[in-house]
């Protein structure tokens, strides 16, 4: 079967009933969603399926119609989203483990609702568990990005000049703009 | 003693040693060397400046041996060495370098001895000395009890000193400037006519020199690192998904593998079906492992679904088989012999006799650690040398097992400790790349990485103990005249140790740690510890015995000063027998507010605890909102001695005191039939964002020793929160979770 991810298609002999999560780190080697729990309950395993956040370690890798993004289409180390530099900018990760999940769960939300109430980011973000207790910081980084997004040319044009890509359609807001 | 006081200093004594194939510099002398490991693989030319410093045509390297399990420890420890070698941190890459005994924790055994942390008397001070000397020839590599910071703060302070002083050395005789005339700044010597040499240029130059004995340190004054917040290291590939965690690794050819073992913890297998498993998807081999089986797939997800369909015969468990029957090992500790009695100030049993009695009895459940990244590891046995990689907070012991398991030498196993997905404790067992091996041993010539599952990890941890409380005090006019207090838990020191190979003897101070060594003065005031039966697998837990009996403690305090009608925190000061105590205190009432009142349905909290010498006070504010307790502003000061990096002691402080909360208001580990109950997130849950709280944290430097902060934060949370409950709703919860007795919202 064929499977989107970051815009390359790729062709995968799995089992239909294999979880996207899997395809995605054993048969790709695409390893930023992480494994947490396996059904539904942590939010490491996040990805985006045409831009709607998904738990991954509970979607059939046969259920997936559309393109798949995982934090490695968001932005590289060379080239950060809009996100990524504001969790950056708050030195959000502390193990690191949720965070690719908790990224992907923050520019799903930030880019249907750029300026997001506490009460949204609670929402949006509930299914993402940090066992390290990194809540006040991703709740900043979130207040921080979604800042950002107010003034996008300008801040959009500042991240990407510091980065060696040119690529302004990794950053939320230029996706649904 | 003096003398002993000074031996890390020394102990970064480097020379120059020649070796076949190229100069290489820099080992580190003791009494008995532990050799330098980073000369085992070390590149013609390069230069192994102490065990801690590789300069190489990559550039600097800095190895940074502790776990990186979220605690920002590489940045810190490179920061130490960056600071005195004079780079920037973005100039160097941090290692966590390999197992090795010259890594060794000189300070963990600490912990161990009846000393409070505040003790600085000779006594106190020369029988830490001398736990420095088992723990050197254990030559343990362990990450735990808060130590890094503290281990490491001379060791690799000094190590960057004397790395510098060679390369300005090797800069004179090159240049014929005297030594005295040259600068360095940003891995540059610099001459006064401002010429630039590279440290790589120098680097093998530098080799041959003796450096001088006891390098001088920079005073605090002239820091540019230290003492102020430092971008972590990890950052950029932890925000982008590209960090290599343990369940990262990826090698040609590898294979993916998953175990179930006995659920009776610890018990063997009788016998094992897995004639419908063999034929499944993607298996490529079922191993009969110690106390259960292993399948290897060409996929994870395969060996989970193969695993699944196994059907085991488990030897029934060897301990009481029900939380009842465990609890019960608890109760009965009390009537047996104490285990200690580290504090006995007074005549604590004249004062009861003669006084009104306040009394009560708390209790804690068994919790797992719960690490976001479930165990695995990945081990390859090839060409006689076997390779592991395992997210682990003991590398030298893994290189003991290993050998054990295989047979091969030390020389031949190599052990590589990648980042990790947290470790609270955990990663110090290593039963799981236990297991690594043995499926490496079956599969010679292939990589397996073998991956446990959520369920498999929640139902094999090694838990923290259940634990209780009895007290028995006597109120006076503003504090307590006399307080009895009993506590019994499993001894998790011993259970740890004893499993590594060091059986411990006497006392296990896990089971009075944070209790009996509280800055409280109380004329009459008694600590006694009893062991419970250790035979239900138990260990470290983020602040080990700190995070049961703070709660026990401060609950206790509260309930003293309540019966009195005394403000609680005011009661405590009045209490108190330690200035940076004192000061921590009161830093955190003036920043909560505490004297001020608060709307209808409001109500604050305090707990303090000193634990890994770092005096933390925690207040708590809950609001009620239909019937449930909302947290909504958390207030922390600790005192850490010297804040090395201020930010990432916050984040530390934070995080410690939401583990705290999460267990306080939910955790709990239940055992029918011999099994642990609980198995995924679903049913051993955390806090999640909707009940993160406001944080505002202080951090004080009134301590006279630099103090490490990945525990400190929990002990106090669970107590504050709960004597908010009281304030708010009168009600006194002595059994946690919380939330059996109320709603959070
Ligand atoms: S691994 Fe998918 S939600 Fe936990
Ligand atoms: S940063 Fe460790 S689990 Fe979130």
């Amino acid at each position: 079967m064929k499977l989107s991810v970051n815009g390359t298609i790729h062709e995968v002999d799995v089992d239909p009933n294999m979880p996207l999560l899997w395809v995605l780190r054993d048969e790709l080697n695409i390893h930023g969603p992480k494994f947490g729990c396996g059904i539904a309950m942590c939010g490491a395993c996040t990805v985006h399926l045409d831009g709607n956040p998904i738990r991954s370690c509970s979607f059939p890798v046969s259920a997936v119609k559309g393109e798949i993004t995982t934090i490695e289409g968001v932005g590289t180390p060379d080239a950060m989203s809009i996100v990524q530099q504001a969790w950056v900018d708050h030195q959000v990760a502390q193990c690191g483990y949720c965070q690719s999940g908790q990224i992907m769960s923050a520019t799903a939300l930030l880019e249907k609702n750029p300026s997001p109430t506490d009460d949204e980011i609670d929402a949006a973000m509930s299914g993402n568990l940090c066992r390290c207790g990194t809540y006040p910081r991703i709740r900043s980084a979130i207040k921080s990005a979604s800042a950002s997004l107010q003034a996008p040319a300008i801040k959009a044009t500042e991240i990407n000049l510091n980065s060696t890509q040119d690529d302004t359609t990794k950053a939320p807001v230029a996706e649904e703009a | 003693m003096g003398k002993l006081g000074t031996i890390t200093r020394r102990t970064f004594l480097i020379s120059a040693v020649a070796i076949t194939g190229g100069v290489v510099f820099g080992y580190w002398k003791y009494k008995q060397p532990h050799g330098n490991p980073l000369l085992k693989d070390i590149d013609e030319g390069a230069g192994a400046l102490t065990p801690y410093v590789l300069i190489d045509q990559n550039g600097i390297s800095i190895v940074a041996p502790r776990a990186e399990m979220g605690q920002g420890i590489h940045t810190t420890l490179a920061a130490m060495v960056a600071e005195e070698l004079d780079v920037t941190l973005e100039q160097v890459n941090v290692l966590h370098g390999p197992a090795s005994k010259a890594y060794f924790n000189a300070v963990f055994m600490e912990d161990g001895l009846p000393f409070a942390s505040l003790d600085e008397s000779g006594l106190a001070e020369g029988a830490r000395s001398f736990t420095e000397i088992p723990a050197k020839l254990i030559g343990m590599q362990l990450t735990g009890g808060s130590t890094s910071t503290y281990d490491h703060y001379d060791k690799m302070r000094t190590a960057g000193a004397a790395a510098r002083e060679s390369l300005l050395q090797a800069a004179a005789n090159k240049t014929g400037i005297d030594v005295g005339s040259l600068s360095t700044s940003n891995g540059k010597v610099i001459t006064p006519e401002g010429k630039e040499l590279t440290y790589n240029e120098l680097a093998s130059a530098a080799a041959e020199i003796e450096p001088s004995a006891e390098p001088a340190l920079k005073p605090r004054s002239e820091w540019k690192l230290l003492g102020k917040s430092q971008d972590r290291v990890d950052i950029i590939p932890k925000s982008t998904g590209t960090a290599e965690f343990g369940v990262d690794i990826d090698l040609p050819n590898m294979l993916y593998a998953t175990v179930k073992v006995n659920p009776n913890l610890l018990n063997p297998m009788n016998s094992f079906d897995a004639s419908k498993a063999e034929s499944m998807r993607g298996v490529k081999k079922i191993i009969e492992i110690e106390n259960g089986i292993a399948v290897v797939a060409t996929n994870s997800w395969y060996a989970f679904q193969a695993i699944k369909a196994i059907e085991c015969d488990w030897v029934p468990a060897n301990y009481p088989v029900s939380t009842d029957g465990l609890r019960q090992l608890v109760v009965d500790s009390f009537e047996g012999w104490s285990n200690s009695k580290n504090r006995n100030d007074g005549d604590v049993d004249d004062a009861l006799e003669n006084g009104e009695v306040i009394s009560g009895e708390y209790e804690v459940p068994f919790l797992a650690h719960a690490t976001m990244e479930p165990m695995n590891a990945t081990a390859w046995l090839h060409d006689g040398q076997l390779d592991i990689w395992a997210g682990n907070q003991i590398p030298t012991q893994v290189v003991i097992d290993a050998k054990k398991i295989t047979g091969l030498s030390e020389e031949n196993i190599n052990v590589k400790t990648p980042l990790m997905g947290g470790g609270f404790g955990r990663r110090a067992e290593i039963d799981f790349v236990k297991q690594a091996v043995q499926i490496a041993k079956e599969m010679e010539g292939v990589p397996v990485k073998m991956t446990w599952t959520r369920e498999e990890d929640t139902t094999h941890d090694y838990y923290r103990p259940l634990a209780m409380a009895r007290f028995e005090a006597v109120m006076g006019e503003t504090a307590p005249t006399a307080i009895d207090l009993k506590l019994a838990a499993s001894g998790v020191f011993g259970a740890q140790f004893g499993r590594w190979g060091y059986p411990l003897a006497g006392p296990d101070n896990s089971i009075v740690q944070a209790a009996w060594d509280q800055p409280y003065g109380v004329e009459n005031y008694r600590v006694t510890g009893y062991k419970a039966e250790t035979i239900f697998p138990v260990m470290f837990w983020r602040s080990v015995g700190a995070s049961q009996n703070a709660f026990f403690h401060e609950s206790m305090i509260d309930e003293l000063a309540h019966a009195k009608g005394l403000d609680p925190l005011q009661m405590r000061l009045d209490m108190m027998t330690d200035e940076p105590s004192k000061k921590v205190l009161e830093k955190v009432r003036d920043m909560s507010n505490w004297n001020q009142s608060l709307p209808e349905g409001h109500a604050r909290g305090v707990g303090f605890c000193l634990s890994f010498g770092v005096p933390t006070a925690q207040v708590i504010e809950i609001a009620e909102q239909s019937g449930k307790i909302k947290i909504v502003n958390a207030y922390i000061v600790a005192d850490v001695g010297i804040a090395l990096d201020p930010r990432n002691i916050e984040a530390q402080l934070t995080g410690g005191m939401l583990f705290g909360l999460t267990a306080a208001i939910m955790g709990e580990i239940t055992i029918t039939d011999g099994k642990v109950d609980q198995t995924n997130f679903h049913n051993y849950n955390s806090i999640r964002m909707n009940q993160s709280p406001n944080f505002e944290v202080a951090i004080l430097e009134n301590g006279s020793k630099i103090k490490g902060v990945g525990e400190p934060g929990t002990p106090p949370a669970a107590p504050a929160l709960s004597n908010a409950i009281f304030a708010l709703t009168g009600k006194r919860i002595r059994k946690l979770p919380l939330n059996k007795e109320v709603d959070f919202a």
